[in-house]
């Protein structure tokens, strides 16, 4: 009995199927990893919508909020260089790749800089924290779980950065940047959700 | 036998020193050993997770009994729950995957080997984190204190007023900690199934315990999420000052259970979904029939899957709900009993006319699926909101979901144990002891937990301390603990034959049961890269077609 299972080993039984190919396990890993977030970012998006108006103090979004077009633009617009980046990085161009890649940091650095500069102005003077009212916990998680994710994913963007630099990321490696980008498209899809959520409907 | 010879690690390790061998099984990429590790680690929390509900059935055997202090019982109840599901039942289960899936799709390891690794001692710290809270709680200086908020952490028992000192921080850490660990091993068993898969291994032709497994990782990935989103919330909570669960700042308690239960109840599929692959595995190879049914059976469970999304809150009907609710909550959670009543008949069927061998593994595959069909009976009863209403949180429940967590997902578990230990050691385990076992288990299960349901039908809460004499629940409580102590009894016949059948057991050989998927084609225990050649094969039943060249299963497909 445990020859024959054995002889499996030995003389593979059938042929072997002639196209035979599997899709690339990153992109399949990306793809998990990105519904198991929108499972959270959804929570906290329920969470938001849920308590929206059911603060017992002030102050509310309708006084404090101002609507961040322009950092919105930054982020949005980064999604396309970094399409643009990994295209040229599979049709071997390492040169646009890298100018395209520093853009998309550039640009994502400059909407961290928005969120830094809200919060900034919503602690300073209008005195929101995390702690003053139900506006203010759910308002800093939401946009705190996503800006966390927009550093994660800058810091990711630098790490592959500085190896392209040192002139170690050829076309051999872009099917792992794909999947980076892949999650960096996912952060600014989250962040059109964000958007709405907060500064179009919770107003 | 080995006619390729095959350097087996198993042999090679006992010349080692102990420290080289630690050092291996720490540093270890390795699914087989990361498998292993996760199986031992949940097999420790099984004991001490045991231990602590016997302190409870002590407690509750006579009336006005103070064998624990109110406080400790508090504590026992919690940490019994929290152990038993995310660090017994879940690492246990995803030991199995990751020893097991690879092994039968032809894979020589997991898609992300190191995340693996990863992800297994992430669990292990989340577990380490609830039990340092039995001394670290209060701080170094202070005596400690586990966690008492029960394993639903209901707000506003939670809040720092009710809950001083970090029990409760503790409890939130271990169960993100592990909940991390968790994505990452499922999103590896995802990626592993999707894209490891060896030649002619296409999707229809997977052994049904790996399609089963990729349903219940993909499930993890939306269900799991939401907990740890809750969790986070609640650290904002108790940490920042955050209001989301604090009812005096116009924050919910009733969203805690809300998103408390939309992780709770599709994780009790989560946890039963790899016993169903169990099944589907064991009862056709000792009914030596191929499996009743197999696509009903992938679309019965990917119909679960998504159906059990959609039920959570039938743990909310006493909260108070509105009609609406009410009926759709009662609707869906009866619908999840057609695919999984599909299932039962599916391997009824399979068992029809099939040459029944009864050793162990299949002894404790018939005790599944009787009271798997009961477990399922009484949920059914308790997904009537009116008739939830007389009972919920008594003693009724407790006996259901103990009916579904021994009676079906333990008596699963010791059915892999019997059937796979040969091929992880290679070495069978006693027939003997199993039978023991076996039947000292089931009778000591039914014992407790049938007889656990009467006094919830007499009105006894659950999560109770003491009771008063002469409420008829005395005699019965008494009976209930004594099958405690005698599955205790059974557990310790259990490890007594895991560690005796390692040194003494029958030689298994590579395929001690006559059985027919990938796994059994390799040695046992299966070299480090699983198969000298990567396998291929043209039907569901690879090693059938080997055995039986003259009548294949790949000429019927």
């Amino acid at each position: 009995m445990s020859a024959l299972a054995n002889s499996a080993l030995a003389n593979p039984f059938p042929e072997a199927p002639t196209n035979w190919s599997l899709p690339y396990r990153g992109t399949v890993a990306m793809a998990g990893l990105i519904i198991a977030e929108s499972a959270i970012f959804t929570i906290f998006v329920v969470a938001y919508l849920f308590y929206v108006g059911k603060s017992t103090t002030g102050p509310t979004p309708r006084e404090v909020l101002e609507t961040p077009i322009f950092y919105t633009i930054c982020l949005l617009s980064s999604s396309l260089t970094i399409h643009f980046a990994a295209k040229s990085l599979a049709r071997d161009r390492v040169g646009t790749f890298i100018g395209m890649w520093l853009l998309t940091i550039l640009l994502g650095g400059s909407f961290m800089y928005g969120t830094a500069q809200e919060w900034h102005r919503l602690i300073y003077e209008h005195g929101l924290t995390i702690s003053t009212n139900l506006f203010g916990t759910t308002y800093y998680s939401l946009v705190g779980l996503h800006a966390f994710h927009v550093t994660a994913g800058l810091i990711m963007l630098l790490i592959v950065a500085i190896f392209a630099l040192a002139g170690r990321v050829r076309v051999e490696q872009s099917r792992r940047v794909e999947v980076l980008a892949m999650y960096w498209h996912f952060v600014d899809a989250v962040w059109v959700v964000v958007f709405t959520v907060v500064y179009v409907l919770g107003r | 036998m080995s006619s390729n010879a095959i350097t087996v690690p198993g042999l090679q390790i006992d010349e080692k020193p102990w420290v080289d061998i630690l050092h291996e099984w720490v540093t270890t990429v390795d699914h087989k050993r990361l498998g292993v590790l996760y199986i031992g680690y949940a097999l420790l929390f099984l004991v001490v997770g045991g231990i602590e509900a016997i302190v409870i059935r002590i407690q509750l055997m006579f009336p006005h009994n103070d064998f624990v202090s109110p406080q400790v019982f508090n504590r026992m109840f919690t940490m019994h729950g929290t152990t038993m599901i995310f660090f017994v039942a879940m690492p246990i289960l995803f030991g199995f995957a990751n020893y097991l899936v690879p092994l039968m799709i032809g894979a020589r390891d997991m898609a992300f080997p190191r995340l693996n690794a990863f992800s297994f001692w992430l669990s292990a710290l989340g577990g380490l984190l609830l039990y340092f809270s039995l001394v670290g709680a209060n701080g170094l200086y202070g005596a400690g204190n586990a966690p008492d908020v029960g394993w639903w952490a209901y707000a506003p028992l939670t809040a720092r007023a009710f809950s001083p000192g970090h029990s409760s921080d503790y409890w939130t850490l271990s169960l993100l900690s592990s909940g991390f660990g968790s994505i990452g091993t499922a999103i590896n068993i995802i990626a592993t199934i999707l894209c490891m898969r060896c030649p002619g291994m296409k999707l229809s032709r997977m052994p049904l315990l790996v399609w089963l497994n990729l349903v219940m990782s993909g499930m993890v990935l939306i269900t799991i999420t939401p907990l740890s989103a809750a969790q986070i919330m609640l650290l904002v909570d108790r940490y920042l000052g955050g209001h989301f669960f604090d009812a005096q700042a116009g924050g919910s308690a009733v969203l805690w259970m809300h998103f408390f239960w939309i992780f709770g109840h599709p994780e009790v599929y989560v946890l039963i979904i790899p016993c169903f692959a169990f099944m589907s595995e064991i009862i056709p190879v000792f009914s030596r029939k191929p499996i009743f049914g197999y696509p009903v059976m992938v679309a019965a469970t990917v119909c679960i899957g998504f159906v059990s999304m959609s039920v959570w809150a039938h743990h909310m009907f006493t909260v108070g709900m509105n009609s609406y609710a009410n009926s759709f909550f009662t609707i869906t959670t009866m619908a999840v009993g057609v695919p999984t009543g599909i299932k039962i008949f599916n391997w009824l069927g399979t068992m029809w006319g099939g040459k029944i061998q009864f050793k162990t593994p299949m002894l404790f595959s018939i005790g599944f699926l009787f009271q798997f069909l009961i477990a399922g009976l009484t949920g059914i009863m308790m997904a009537c909101a009116p008739f939830d209403w007389q009972l919920g949180s008594s003693y009724f429940v407790v006996a259901h979901f103990h009916y579904v967590i021994v009676g079906g997902i333990l008596f699963a578990l010791f059915a892999a144990f019997y059937y796979w230990y040969p091929k992880i050691t290679g070495r069978m385990m006693s027939e003997t002891l199993g039978k023991w076992h076996f039947w000292l288990f089931l009778i000591a299960f039914h014992l407790t937990f049938d007889l656990m349901h009467i006094p919830g039908l007499l009105g006894m809460p659950r999560r109770i301390y003491t009771y008063e004499p002469g409420r008829g629940w005395g005699t019965l409580n008494l009976l209930v603990s004594i099958g405690a102590f005698i599955q205790a009894i059974a557990i310790l016949l259990f490890v007594a034959n895991l560690i005796i059948s390692y040194f003494k057991g029958d030689k298994a050989g590579n395929d001690p049961w006559d059985a027919w998927t990938l796994e059994w084609a390799t040695n046992s225990p299966p070299p480090a890269y699983n198969f000298a050649s990567i396998p291929v094969v043209a039907s569901r039943r690879p090693l059938w077609d080997l055995k039986h060249p003259e009548d294949p299963d790949s000429r019927y497909e």
